[in-house]
C-alpha cells in the first residue's frame, strides 16, 4: 500500500479490486448506501433527523441481544428500533417534558444500556465493529440479512413512494381523503430502523444517522423536484461510500469515518456552489457574465 | 352527476368535544350545514377553528358527541373524498420539492390505485383544476416560487380536482393579492351554485358579510351560530374575542 503504487488513476481503481474483501466492501457499502439516501429524501422533508439519529443509536442493545441469542441482529435492532420510538412517544405524552429532550434521553438511556450489556455478556461481540462499523470484514451471514433488509427497504419505499411523500408534505390532506397516515407513520419508522441496522454495518452505530440525513440534506441544495431529489440522494450517498472505502484503502483510515467524511464534503461542495440555492448562487454568477 | 337534495344535511356536529391529553380544545360545538350553504368560522387566535376543522376532517378523533358527514361516518366520508381541506399558507412547508402538478395531482390520490398512478380520467381533472384558479402557465413551477396567492390557489385547485362536496378553508383570504382575492371570490359563487358547502375562517370581517349565508363563532364553544344578517352583531362578536370592543377589530369607522 505504498503510495507509489497509484501513480496511474487507473490503478488507483483497480487494484484494491484484486482484493476479495474490498470487492464485498464497496458492494455492500454501496447497496446500504443507496438504501440509506433513499430514505433519506424523507427523513430530510420530514425533519426526523433527531428522530433518525435516536433509533440509529437506540437498535445497539438489540444489536447485542440477538447476537447473544444467536438470533439474527436485524431482528433485534428492529425491535429496540421501533421501541425506543414508541418509547418516545408515551414518555412525550404522559409528561410535561419537552419532545427534543425526550428523544434525547430516551436514546441514551438505550445506547448506555447496549454498552452495559456488551460488557456484561462477553460474547464474541466486537464492540469497535458495532459502534463504528466494518464493511471490510462483513461475514457472509451478514451479507445476507444487508441483502434481504436493503431489499425489503426499497420495495416498501417504492410502493409507497407516493403516499409517503404526500405524509412528509400534508398529512393532513392524507388523512382527509383516506390514506392511513397511522401505517405510513409506522412503515417510515419500520424503513428507519432496518436502514440504520444496514447502515450500522457500513459506518456504525454512532455515524449511521449521516447515512440517514446527509444525502438528503445535499439533494435538498441541489433540485425542486422530489423524484431527482432521490436520485440525487442516492447517487450521492453511493459516490461517498465509493470514495471513502478507496481513500480509507489507500491512506489506512478509519473506513466508516471516510465515508461519512466523504458526504460531509460533497454536502459541503453543494452548500457552496448549488446553482439555486449555494452560497454562491453559480446560476445567478454565469447569468451575469452572458 | 349525483343529485343534491338541498334538504339534507352535509355537515351534522351534534356536541363534540376535542381534548389533546386532557386539554379541552373545544366542547359541546354543533353545526348543520346543508348544500349550497356558505359558513363563515370565527373566532380568536386558540378559540378551537383549526380543532374544528380537524374533526371535521377526522385528523383528531372526538372525545364526545356525533359528526355525521351527508349522513354517514367521517370515515366513510374520507373514503368517498366527500371533504377537502385547503391550509392556510403558513401551514404548509412552502420549500417542500414539489410542483403545482403534483400538489394538485395530490387531490386525486384517495381514489386511485395503491402506487397513485394516474389514469386520463385523473390527468384531465388535475388540468380542469388548474385552469380553473388560473396556473396553467405554472404547470411545473415549484410551489417554492410561487406568490402566496398562487399558492393558495394551487391548493384551491387541489380541492377542486378532489371533487369534494365540502370544503374546508383555513384563511383563505390571508396573504394574498387582490387577483387571487377577486378569483376565489368568483369560486365561492360557482362553487355555491354547484351546491358545494364551505367552511372558511377568517379574521376579516368584511369577507363575513361579503360571502357568508351562516357564521359561527367560537371560543372554545359555539358562542352564537346562525344567519350573517343576525348573528354577526358587534355584541356577539365582543363576546366571541372575550370582550374586545369590536371598534377595535372594525377600524373606529365601521
Amino acid at each position: 500500500m505504498e503510495l507509489c503504487s497509484f501513480l496511474t488513476l487507473d490503478s488507483f481503481i483497480t487494484d484494491p479490486l484484486t482484493h476479495d474483501f474490498m470487492r464485498k466492501a464497496l458492494l455492500m457499502s454501496s447497496l446500504v448506501a443507496a438504501v440509506c439516501g433513499f430514505l433519506s429524501s424523507y427523513l430530510t422533508l420530514k425533519g426526523w433527523a433527531l428522530m433518525g439519529d435516536a433509533v440509529s443509536h437506540s437498535v445497539m442493545p438489540g444489536v447485542v441481544v440477538a447476537y447473544a441469542l444467536g438470533l439474527p441482529f436485524s431482528l433485534g435492532a428492529f425491535i429496540f428500533g421501533v421501541g425506543s420510538v414508541a418509547l418516545i412517544g408515551f414518555i412525550k405524552q404522559k409528561s410535561r417534558v419537552k419532545e427534543d429532550t425526550v428523544i434525547g434521553l430516551v436514546f441514551t438511556g438505550f445506547f448506555a444500556l447496549g454498552i452495559v450489556l456488551v460488557s456484561k455478556i462477553k460474547s464474541n461481540i466486537d464492540l469497535h465493529s458495532i459502534l463504528f462499523g466494518s464493511p471490510l470484514g462483513i461475514s457472509l451471514s451478514d451479507v445476507k440479512q444487508t441483502i434481504f433488509i436493503s431489499l425489503l427497504v426499497v420495495i416498501l419505499l417504492s410502493i409507497f413512494r407516493k403516499d409517503l411523500m404526500l405524509y412528509c408534505f400534508d398529512p393532513r390532506h392524507a388523512k382527509t381523503v383516506g390514506i392511513n397516515v397511522f401505517f405510513l407513520h409506522y412503515l417510515l419508522l419500520t424503513c428507519l430502523s432496518l436502514a440504520a441496522v444496514v447502515g450500522l454495518q457500513s459506518v456504525g452505530i454512532i455515524l449511521v444517522v449521516a447515512m440517514l440525513i446527509t444525502p438528503g440534506a445535499t439533494a435538498y441544495l441541489l433540485t425542486d423536484k422530489f423524484d431527482n431529489m432521490t436520485v440525487i440522494s442516492v447517487l450521492s450517498a453511493i459516490i461517498s461510500s465509493l470514495i471513502g472505502i478507496y481513500v480509507s484503502f489507500w491512506f489506512d483510515l478509519e473506513t466508516g469515518g471516510s465515508i461519512v467524511l466523504a458526504q460531509t464534503f460533497i454536502f459541503l461542495f453543494a452548500f457552496l456552489f448549488a446553482p439555486r440555492y449555494g452560497i454562491f448562487k453559480l446560476k445567478k454568477l454565469f447569468a451575469g457574465f452572458k | 352527476m349525483e343529485t343534491i337534495n338541498y334538504q339534507n344535511f352535509r355537515i351534522e356536529a351534534e356536541n363534540i368535544c376535542v381534548d389533546y391529553n386532557g386539554k379541552v380544545a373545544l366542547y359541546d360545538a354543533n353545526l348543520r350545514l346543508k348544500p349550497g350553504q356558505i359558513c363563515g368560522l370565527v373566532g380568536m387566535n386558540g378559540a378551537g377553528k383549526t380543532t374544528f376543522f380537524n374533526a371535521l376532517t377526522g385528523f383528531v378523533n372526538i372525545s364526545k358527541g356525533k359528526i355525521r358527514i351527508n349522513g354517514e361516518s367521517v370515515r366513510s366520508a374520507q373514503k368517498d373524498q366527500t371533504i377537502a381541506y385547503v391550509p392556510q399558507n403558513e401551514g404548509i412547508d412552502s420549500q417542500f420539492p414539489i410542483s403545482v402538478w403534483d400538489v394538485v395531482m395530490m387531490g386525486r390520490y384517495g381514489s386511485m390505485n395503491i402506487f397513485r398512478s394516474p389514469r386520463e380520467s385523473d390527468v384531465q381533472a388535475v388540468k380542469d383544476a388548474i385552469e380553473r384558479v388560473d396556473l396553467t402557465d405554472h404547470l411545473y413551477t415549484p410551489i417554492g416560487n410561487l406568490s402566496g396567492g398562487q399558492r393558495k390557489r394551487t391548493f384551491l385547485a387541489r380541492a377542486i380536482a378532489q371533487r369534494a362536496s365540502i370544503l374546508l378553508l383555513d384563511e383563505p383570504f390571508s396573504g394574498v393579492d387582490i387577483r387571487t382575492e377577486k378569483l376565489i371570490s368568483e369560486l365561492f359563487i360557482q362553487f355555491k351554485n354547484e351546491g358545494k358547502t364551505i367552511l372558511l375562517s377568517t379574521h376579516d370581517m368584511i369577507h363575513v358579510r361579503e360571502f357568508c349565508d351562516l357564521v359561527l363563532l367560537i371560543n372554545k364553544t359555539v358562542v352564537a351560530y346562525g344567519e350573517t344578517s343576525e348573528v354577526f352583531t358587534p355584541e356577539n362578536i365582543t363576546t366571541t374575542f372575550g370582550g374586545i370592543s369590536p371598534d377595535f377589530l372594525f377600524g373606529p369607522e365601521s
